[in-house]
């Protein structure tokens, strides 16, 4: 048995309120399954599960979902975070915002508010995101900056909407976006099971970075804007979370905790919930968060590998996703034997006609594309 | 699933020069003490920076009133035993300023 390294203190506590959402994106990250979870949390629970988290160490606090302003209770989860000291991020659409909700949660101590778009064009937008929002979604932008709030916009980009990356920054330059996020899309939940339809072509994606760096160039100590290339186009994986249980605390609208968005799906784990374990409890004795603390689970070619401490040999649910184990060399690295599978998918969307229907996050959706549990034949 | 949280915003180190006027923290940036960690953090939208004794104390210093010579003047006066710090304070206040913690 290898040596463990010590645990440290989660800096992150991504709160998941609510898989209630007004949109539909296509791109979600949340389980595809989410509509057969179980019950959302009270105020109560998630009161008890902020404080939990932040007398561990926890400081960054996000407020996720879903659509976070779905709860009523928003309010009162955020008042308790400014007294606890968190740093209190809300992540949100911005439906369900009007002016005197952003004057209400700054009044409650809000830190700091991240928008998303799904395009910058009207017509677009709404398409991806299975609603009228786009002019709601302008005018909750000004909202934010005129209630004082530091605004990140993140635009969630893909094949379809990848050329209107110059739009989409001269429109945050318009807004006066403190940050800007262009968000690849990553392959997990909706997104997965959309992929054929989102993932971009390698042209497009140097193309874009190309336009990224140029704003980058001319907005130097204006804006910070943040690009990613998608992981597929990478020889390296990305440090994953920054490793397994290192930083990162997600909690879910039922209470299931997790290491990270995507994790749920991973076979032979029980993941902790918040209503009968505590957060100190789940970070530092549950199985399901010591499983793939630092090097000991690892096997070849990560465990042998020079650059294991710098990328912790990728993304645990990548893995599983492209090769049925979570403990495999993420396929991303180009030292996986099973890197193939990764340009087989790529060559696979290329192929891909606009013919196939994007199937829209929503909870009739959820349950028809939901896995059913295997069927264990035996006798009656 | 994503890039490390705490390293998601990312600056490039090579432009906004520091300026002569007064400094303060950039905006939806604080610091506080955490016992857990046991030393000063600088929080920002997504982010969070542990920091030295030494940089806590400078930052401290950037209060929106004092320009860089103040602050450096203020220290110095603070610690006299140290000699001549004038040159690392400007040159982590340049850091700093680059990074967008200050502005």
């Amino acid at each position: 048995m290898s040596q463990l390294p010590a645990i440290k203190p989660p800096l992150w506590l991504l709160a998941e309120l609510t898989y209630a959402c007004p949109l539909q994106c296509a791109y979600c990250s949340n389980p595809v399954d989410f509509n057969g979870h179980g019950k959302t949390m009270d105020t109560e629970t998630w009161l008890r599960v902020l404080r939990d988290a932040r007398s561990m160490g926890a400081l960054q606090l996000g407020l996720s979902g879903g659509e976070p302003l779905v709860r009523q209770d928003l309010e009162t989860l955020v008042a308790e975070s400014t007294q606890l000291g968190y740093y209190s991020n809300l992540i949100t659409s911005g439906i369900g915002m009007d002016a005197a909700r952003a004057r209400s949660l700054k009044a409650a101590g809000l830190d700091h508010i991240q928008v998303s778009f799904q395009s910058s064009e009207a017509n677009q937008n709404d398409e991806i995101a299975g609603m009228r929002a786009y002019a709601h979604k302008l005018d909750m932008a000004r909202a934010v900056k005129a209630a004082g709030f530091p605004m990140v916009l993140c635009f969630v980009l893909h094949r379809d909407n990848l050329h209107r990356l110059r739009e989409m920054l001269d429109l945050a330059i318009e807004l006066e976006a403190d940050y800007v996020e262009l968000a690849t899309t990553q392959y997990y939940g909706w997104a997965l099971l959309n992929r054929d339809r989102l993932l971009p072509t390698l042209e497009q994606v140097r193309e874009a970075e190309s336009v990224a760096n140029e704003y980058q160039a001319r907005l130097k100590g204006k804006m910070d804007i943040y690009f990613v290339v998608p992981d597929y186009y990478e020889k390296r994986p990305k440090p994953c979370m920054n490793g397994w249980g290192s930083v990162f605390l997600l909690v879910t609208p039922d209470g299931t905790a997790l290491p990270c968005h995507a994790a749920r799906q991973l076979p032979d784990f029980s993941f902790p919930n918040v209503q009968t374990h505590s957060v100190k409890e789940i970070w530092q004795t549950s199985d399901a968060f010591n499983r793939f603390r630092g090097f000991g689970w690892m096997k070849e070619p990560c465990a042998s590998c020079p650059e294991k401490e710098k990328d912790y040999g990728g993304c645990r649910c990548q893995a599983f996703q492209f090769t049925g184990d979570a403990a495999a060399t993420d396929p991303v690295c180009d030292k996986s034997p099973l890197r193939h599978l990764v340009d087989e998918a790529v060559s696979a969307a290329r192929t891909t006609t606009t013919e196939k229907p994007i199937i829209f996050r929503n909870p009739k959706n959820s349950d028809r594309h939901a896995k059913k549990p295997a069927v264990v034949a035996g006798p009656q | 699933m994503s890039e490390s949280p705490e390293k998601k915003v990312e600056y490039a180190t090579d432009y906004k020069p520091l300026h002569d006027g007064p400094l303060k923290l950039a905006r939806g940036h604080r610091i506080q003490y955490e016992t857990v960690q046991g030393c000063d953090v600088l929080l920002y939208p997504e982010g969070v920076v542990q920091l030295s004794e030494t940089a806590a104390m400078i930052l401290k210093q950037v209060d929106g009133q004092k320009d860089a010579t103040g602050i450096v003047s203020s220290l110095m006066q603070q610690f006299p035993e140290a000699g001549d710090i004038s040159g690392d304070i400007r040159g982590f206040l340049e850091v700093a300023h680059a990074r967008g913690w200050i502005a």
